[in-house]
């Protein structure tokens, strides 16, 4: 019979918030993180708005317990941030061995280390100034130095799979503990603003100049943001034993394909329809047990239109409360999988429902809308996270009060 | 956990993409780097898509496309890739074209294509399969992860073909910086270093693979298991990790026919040969990346090369590392790998 | 207007790779899109890029698309209403 698995720590940072308490106050208060570009420096400052993290890289290595002489890029400082948060808050102390506990991590980037690589092209071709930053490029490098930090050595790798990303990282931890390879897991995803992506994104014409409206009928597109988000995942058993504080189960989870374009979804939204659904499958209880959908929404055309017709037809015509929380943190890439994640935790252990803001009128051919405000004193048992990405890559994933 | 490798498709530096043939004519190393022979894609792909698929896309839809025709399959049940570095020439054109334009006027093709899961994403649409779909990207143990997760979603549903691949590609600008950072110089404890070349050699690769549960003639071989660490302490938990992978698959290095080294030329360093002395004296010691050359997705050209060994019963004198009698019948190969005694890779491979 | 329209054709099968078509194997008239040429979402977006490069007349709506994108004439017409001097 394979474990349970429960979170038991998570971390967090976004444009809302350096850690989870601040994330939280935030979410409670409407506070959203997208605004002008300060930190970039691209010519797209002051037309696109973007979700930034207002700490320049020498301030998020003070945060992180380094300095610029480590060559960190900016996607590992916010995992170390994120991650830091995660196991302190699951009680863990850094150790080499733990104490029989096979850990690993199984961390996601699309960035890695583009963001300091686009900045040092130039000299990659001509010079040996940067070269260090050379060896930081690829998707692994950030995990690896989480890793490294905790002494993880028993079991670790990395996910790239676009917008869905952390979500399929959580959920390949799981299955991992699952089946025994590992007992524990620091699960998660990390992505910094890059001038790469915010190109690449504008590129396809769906980036909004103002402030995203996921599920509005009158929504222009998605906001970029960044950050980084970590659950402990561990198996029912050592969070037993170890008297860990169990926030919840991840009791579903699902990756399906939608095999229809390399960036639209289908008309039907095949692919998500087929992800909420086996993930529902997979975690045993019925569709209407489920209390929350945490959307991917990012306010495209497109997305929230597939996503609201696949959400209907399993849902319909009792549609659980439904909100994006993308106009909170914008679309953090690889890492919105993790940090969605974590929002459907704190829903859980807060009694809460956080609104979908900038909200004004439902999709025409939509029968529902999203949350439009902060909802307390509700009692979540079950929250279903989407995560959609490019490649027609679907992950659902089930958390649920243990 | 373990799984019958019913199909491959690969995709090297040597004439690998004929399955009916195995190194019958061995292309030797290139400098600085080795790059694929590719088959005509236009026998695999349609025009209309494959006019604007970067090099190592058409390698990998290509890879993907034989070996499911030499599995029987049409539609797998999964779709999981490894890749080190992803799909670079996209990439670089994206980046060199927003730095040299000021982020005027770039083109999306190609940044929709450097996304790292597009070889998945891109059988998937071509296929129509709507199945699981992954891609793991984690330096020289992408391809590990790859196996690993293959071998779950067979536990976890043993009526499964799944679709494995392990690919990287090598490009002038990628081989240009990173020969400038001093990525291919040979690392202190090679033994080569100071004779002759003291470079390593980088390659490229798309190899594929269909594993599925089910026993058939036309099997080539078994993933028997699979192993990834990280910085071991010295070569001595070297030794106790392959020892003990050994065992959790109720082996001994008696057990092991044939040794398949992940060494970077025919002198080796003090990793792979303390490895070789200590634990293979009795194996057929071999090596492999004189064919392929290093990248990160190296070993599955090497697990390409130890299922055709355990399906043929012939192993290629190009490989061998001395005059060895071959083992009759040979049943288990272990490919052991590491880069810069960083991640360290054990793959085992059994005859059906 | 003919020389315009021989010019796109040579640009679009540049930029959208079609290498083995001619300008002779485009016609004016025929639809680019869906059952045409078979070209894609992907491929407007690689037109939108065209237009603002070489003509300097940007499309802020990837919408209007569909009828500027709809043929060479059509894209021509469009850039002959448009195009700064």
């Amino acid at each position: 019979m394979p474990p349970r698995v429960v979170v038991t720590g998570i971390g967090i940072i976004s444009s809302i918030g350096q850690n989870i308490p601040e994330t939280l106050q935030s979410l409670k208060s409407s506070k959203s993180g997208i605004g002008p570009i300060t930190n970039l420096n691209t010519i797209h400052k002051g037309t696109i708005p973007v979700a930034e993290i207002k700490l320049s890289d020498e301030e998020l290595a003070e945060l992180a317990g380094f300095t610029d002489k480590d060559y960190l890029t900016r996607t590992s400082l916010l995992g170390i941030i994120a991650a830091k948060e995660a196991f302190n808050s699951a009680g863990l102390e850094i150790e080499s061995t733990y104490q029989g506990v096979k850990t690993g991590i199984v961390s996601a980037t699309t960035v890695g280390g583009m963001d300091k690589t686009e900045n040092y092209y130039y000299d990659f071709l001509s010079n040996n100034k940067y070269t260090h930053y050379v060896y930081t490029h690829d998707c692994g490098h950030s995990t690896e130095k989480i890793a490294e930090l905790f002494g993880i050595k028993d079991y670790m790798t990395t996910v790239s799979t676009a917008c869905s990303s952390s979500a399929n990282a959580i959920m390949f931890a799981t299955r991992l503990i699952k089946n025994g390879i590992v007992d524990r897991v620091i699960a998660g995803g990390t992505d910094a603003l890059s001038k790469f992506t915010l190109n690449g994104f504008n590129t396809l014409k769906i980036l909004d100049s103002n402030p995203c409206q996921p599920f509005d009928n009158n929504r222009m597109g998605l906001n970029l943001g960044e950050g980084a988000g970590y659950l402990i995942l561990e198996s029912e058993e050592i969070a037993r034993k170890n008297k860990s504080k169990i926030l919840c189960e991840v009791s579903g989870y699902a990756n399906t394909n939608d095999a229809y374009h390399q960036t639209a979804s289908s008309p039907d939204g095949f692919g998500a329809y087929l992800a909420m659904k086996q993930a529902i499958e997979i975690s045993g209880i019925h569709a209407e047990d489920i209390d929350y959908i945490n959307a991917h929404g990012t306010g495209t055309d497109n997305n929230d239109l597939t996503e609201g017709i696949a959400i209907e037809k399993i849902f319909a015509p009792a549609v659980p409360k439904v909100s994006s929380t993308k106009p909170f943190t914008g679309h953090t890439l690889a890492a919105a999988g993790s940090i969605e994640a974590i929002f459907s935790v704190l829903a859980i252990a807060n009694r809460m429902v956080f609104p979908n803001l900038n909200f004004k009128e439902k999709i025409g051919e939509l029968s529902f809308e999203p949350v439009r405000n902060l909802i307390e004193n509700i009692e979540i048992n079950h929250a279903l996270s989407n995560s959609f990405g490019f490649g027609g890559n679907d992950t659902s994933l089930i958390l649920s009060k243990y | 956990m373990e799984a019958y490798i019913k199909g491959i498709g690969n995709i090297s530096p040597q004439r690998t993409f004929d399955n009916s043939t195995f190194l019958e004519e061995i292309i030797e190393s290139a400098r600085p780097f080795m790059t694929c022979i590719e088959p005509n894609y236009k026998e695999f792909i349609e025009p209309i898509q494959l006019r604007r698929m970067g090099r190592i896309l058409k390698m990998g839809v290509t890879a993907s496309r034989i070996c499911l025709k030499d599995a029987g399959i049409e539609l797998p049940d999964a779709i999981i890739a490894g890749t080190g570095l992803g799909l670079l020439q996209d990439t670089e054109k994206f980046l060199t074209s927003m730095l040299n334009n000021d982020e005027k006027f770039l083109n999306p093709t190609s940044f929709i294509q450097s996304t790292h899961n597009t070889v998945g994403a891109h059988i998937a649409v071509m296929l129509k399969c709507n199945k699981y779909n992954y891609t793991f990207v984690h330096s020289n143990i992408s391809f590990e992860s790859a196996i690993l997760d293959s071998l779950m979603q067979l536990k976890e549903n043993p009526d499964s073909n799944i679709l494995l691949g392990g690919l990287d590609e090598m490009t002038d600008q990628h081989y240009q910086i990173t020969e400038r950072a001093g990525f291919w110089e040979k690392s202190q404890n090679a033994i080569s270093k100071g004779k002759g070349h003291s470079k390593i050699i980088p390659g490229e690769g798309a190899s594929f693979f269909v594993l599925s549960k089910k026993q058939s003639k036309t099997n080539y071989a078994r993933f028997s298991g699979v192993n990834t660490f990280y910085k071991p302490e010295n070569t001595n938990e070297i030794i106790n990790r392959i020892n003990k992978f050994l065992e959790s698959n109720n082996l001994s290095v008696n057990d092991i026919d044939l040794i398949l080294l992940g060494q970077q030329d025919q002198f080796g360093d003090e990793i792979f040969n303390g490895v070789r002395e200590k634990l293979f004296q009795e194996s057929i010691q071999t090596w492999y990346k004189h064919l392929c050359g290093e990248y990160n997705t190296s070993t599955a050209f090497a697990s390409w090369l130890a299922a055709n060994i355990l399906k043929r019963q012939v192993i290629p004198e190009i490989i061998k590392m001395k005059k060895q009698n071959k083992k009759i019948p040979l049943k288990n190969i272990l490919i052991y790998n590491h880069f810069r005694n960083i991640y360290h890779s054990l793959i085992l491979l059994s005859a059906c | 207007m003919a020389e315009l329209t021989e010019k796109l054709k040579k640009e679009i099968i540049e930029v959208l790779n079609l290498e083995d078509l001619e300008t002779d194997d485009i016609e004016n008239n025929a639809p680019l899109f869906g059952d045409g040429l078979g070209l894609d979402s992907i491929d407007a977006l690689e037109l939108i890029v065209l237009l603002e490069k070489n003509y300097g007349i940007k499309l802020e709506d990837p919408k209007e698309g569909k009828n500027v994108f709809y043929s060479v004439q059509a894209m021509a017409d469009y850039i002959e209403k448009n195009q700064k001097n």
